[in-house]
């Protein structure tokens, strides 16, 4: 690893933990949002550093569109969306500070005492084939069961989210069409 | 160290989000403590596939698992709150504790 | 067939896109003249740029409790994506950073302006303005994923998501060619990220222009002159992606990419001069319900392909 590597790791690195830190102290609900995404973007860097381009560059996509996406949801649910008057919404905090913290004190001690093994194997020079045939060869369960977990999730979603069920749309008979929508949606209606 | 150090950065993003998800009283916000704390797992991840095993590929795997981690947890998390706030107009889970023993 | 970029590659590329984009300007100018009946001199098509002077001495407009901060980081998002994204389209046989994951890259930059947009929605602390940022998040759930199904079909008919690598690919038959709907969808997405046209919803004239509705001075040159980058930076990535890069006979590799790139900018001129603005309600019905299975299906053919090859 080189220089340039381990300074851009160091500013990366502080810039995810603040923006990590941003996101509890800020009162406006857009600037959290978007102190969490300064700090997952910064995650997905460290990770393109860490030779894996791929999954640091589609970490950086999904992460603006989850935030932003995000962002819509925080200014509909919290009552104080441009923080211009500060309140607190927390509870139990001291707990929390003492549980996060030891969490923390014990897994810098984890980090620092276990005799972490050397490292095995060379890097391939494209890791984003290595991390596709991965994908599709011996971890192709573990993309199946991906797949299925998005649909499900997906659909879940949907349903959960969604206030008409078939009946608004179809009338009681089910035999309503076309389907009683308040949007009225581009396909030929 | 470059190897602790990113342990330690992750574990700080984990604590952090650990921190924000026990304290804060709102839906969304407890949300985003969870997505810190899978953050963490992303950085600890990507530093022992690159200084333990970068042979395997199978390390880069947990990495697409923890994102599609992410992004379950935000779809159902949100639509669990719109559907409890359609209910009961409830967005803060003091005001969700029915079950509460 | 790429080569590594020289020193003045850097400078060099955000300064073409900068002539792409006026020449965009200037075409649409143009086309404005002619459709009013007023004669095209050089005169009527330098005149948006006269802009560029009256937006940077402009008084800003104060607004009551703006989110500062937000409103310039998401201003000044928009542009400096669209530079960012053009590092990675060769022209003719160079290209600044030849990474890895091109197409990843610049999709990635193109979702910034996701962000970018909806933060110049808030900052204002106007609704109108909110609600143009809203409807682009909108517009981008219906769009983004049928681009990125044709970003996936180019990169899966050249197995790689370098971008030079997909320009080699092409010998003898243009993507365009074998995956016209790729390509179609494509230019669509182009127009959509550029927020042009028929994607000009975020800022529609009834919500008061939306997102630029409280712009002023400086801001709004960033947001107008990021628009027509992003059209310039889509028209120039499609030349590598489906019209076959550098790659024609007679004229040297950087005139063929220059010709190409003119003619994809001035078919999305007319194109977005020519379409009826849509609502985002009406467009991601169409979008889900018709273009994005149509759209994996088109991945399909690229991928059967090089399963055969």
């Amino acid at each position: 690893m080189g220089t340039t590597s381990t300074v851009l790791l160091w500013v990366l690195g502080v810039l995810a933990l603040v923006g990590g830190v941003l996101v509890f102290t800020l009162n406006s609900m857009a600037r959290v949002t978007f102190a969490l995404l300064g700090s997952l973007v910064c995650v997905g860097g460290v990770v393109t550093v860490l030779r894996l381009p791929y999954l640091g560059v589609v970490i950086v996509l999904m992460m603006v569109m989850e935030m932003v996406i995000m962002a819509v949801f925080m200014i509909a649910y919290m009552m104080n969306p441009a923080g211009l008057m500060p309140m607190s919404m927390l509870h139990n905090k001291r707990g929390s500070l003492v549980i996060s913290g030891l969490v923390f004190a014990a897994l810098v001690v984890g980090i620092f005492l276990v005799p972490w093994p050397d490292r095995t194997g060379a890097r391939l020079e494209d890791t984003t084939f290595q991390v596709g045939m991965s994908l599709m060869g011996d971890q192709m369960l573990t993309m199946v069961t991906l797949g299925f977990v998005l649909l499900a999730t997906m659909v879940g979603a949907t349903v959960l989210a969604t206030r008409r069920g078939r009946y608004d749309r179809f009338g009681d008979d089910l035999d309503q069409r076309p389907a009683n929508d308040s949007a009225g949606g581009g396909v030929g209606r | 160290m470059t190897f602790e150090l990113l342990l330690v950065l992750a574990a700080g993003l984990f604590c952090t989000g650990l921190f924000g998800a026990l304290s804060q009283q709102s839906i969304v916000m407890i949300m985003m403590g969870i997505e810190l704390m899978i953050g963490g797992v992303i950085v600890a991840a990507a530093d022992f596939w690159y200084f333990l095993a970068p042979a395997a590929g199978s390390g880069q795997v947990v990495i697409v698992a923890a994102v599609v981690a992410m992004a379950v947890e935000m779809a159902m998390g949100f639509a669990v709150t719109t559907a409890i706030y359609r209910a009961r107009q409830v967005d803060m889970t003091d005001m969700a504790e029915d079950l509460k023993g | 067939m790429a080569e590594a970029g020289t020193w003045w590659a850097l400078p060099a590329a955000p300064a073409m896109l900068l002539v792409f984009a006026v020449l965009a300007v200037a075409a649409d100018a143009a086309l404005d003249a002619r459709n009013a009946g007023r004669r095209i001199t050089a005169h009527t098509a330098v005149r948006p740029l006269l802009a560029v002077p009256r937006a940077l001495l402009a008084q800003p407009r104060r607004l009551p409790a703006p989110d500062r901060l937000l409103w310039r980081a998401g201003v000044i998002t928009v542009p400096v994506a669209a530079v960012l994204a053009t590092l990675v389209i060769p022209f003719g046989n160079r290209v600044v950073a030849d990474l890895s994951v091109g197409v990843v890259w610049f999709n990635a930059m193109e979702v910034l302006t996701w962000a970018g947009l909806w933060l110049a929605g808030w900052g204002p602390n106007a609704a109108f303005s909110l609600v143009g940022g809203y409807r682009f998040l909108a517009l981008g759930l219906a769009y983004e994923l049928p681009l990125m199904f044709a970003l996936i079909s180019a990169a899966t008919g050249a197995e790689s998501l370098r971008v030079t690598d997909i320009v080699g690919a092409q010998h003898g038959l243009w993507y365009a060619v074998w995956m016209p709907f790729a390509f179609v969808l494509y230019l669509a997405g182009v127009l959509a990220f550029s927020f042009l046209g028929p994607f000009a919803y975020p800022l529609g004239r009834d919500v008061a222009d939306g997102v630029l509705g409280e712009t002023s001075g400086v801001d709004r040159l960033l947001l107008q002159a990021g628009r027509w980058l992003w059209l310039a930076a889509g028209a120039a990535m499609a030349v590598p992606l489906f019209l076959g890069g550098g790659a024609g006979p007679g004229l040297p590799a950087w005139a063929w990419s220059l010709v190409k790139t003119l003619l994809v900018l001035a078919v999305l001129v007319w194109t977005l001069r020519r379409l009826p603005m849509l609502r985002a309600d009406r467009y991601v019905e169409l979008a889900w319900v018709v273009l994005l299975p149509l759209s994996v299906l088109q991945a399909l053919v690229p991928a059967l392909v090089s399963l055969t090859r």
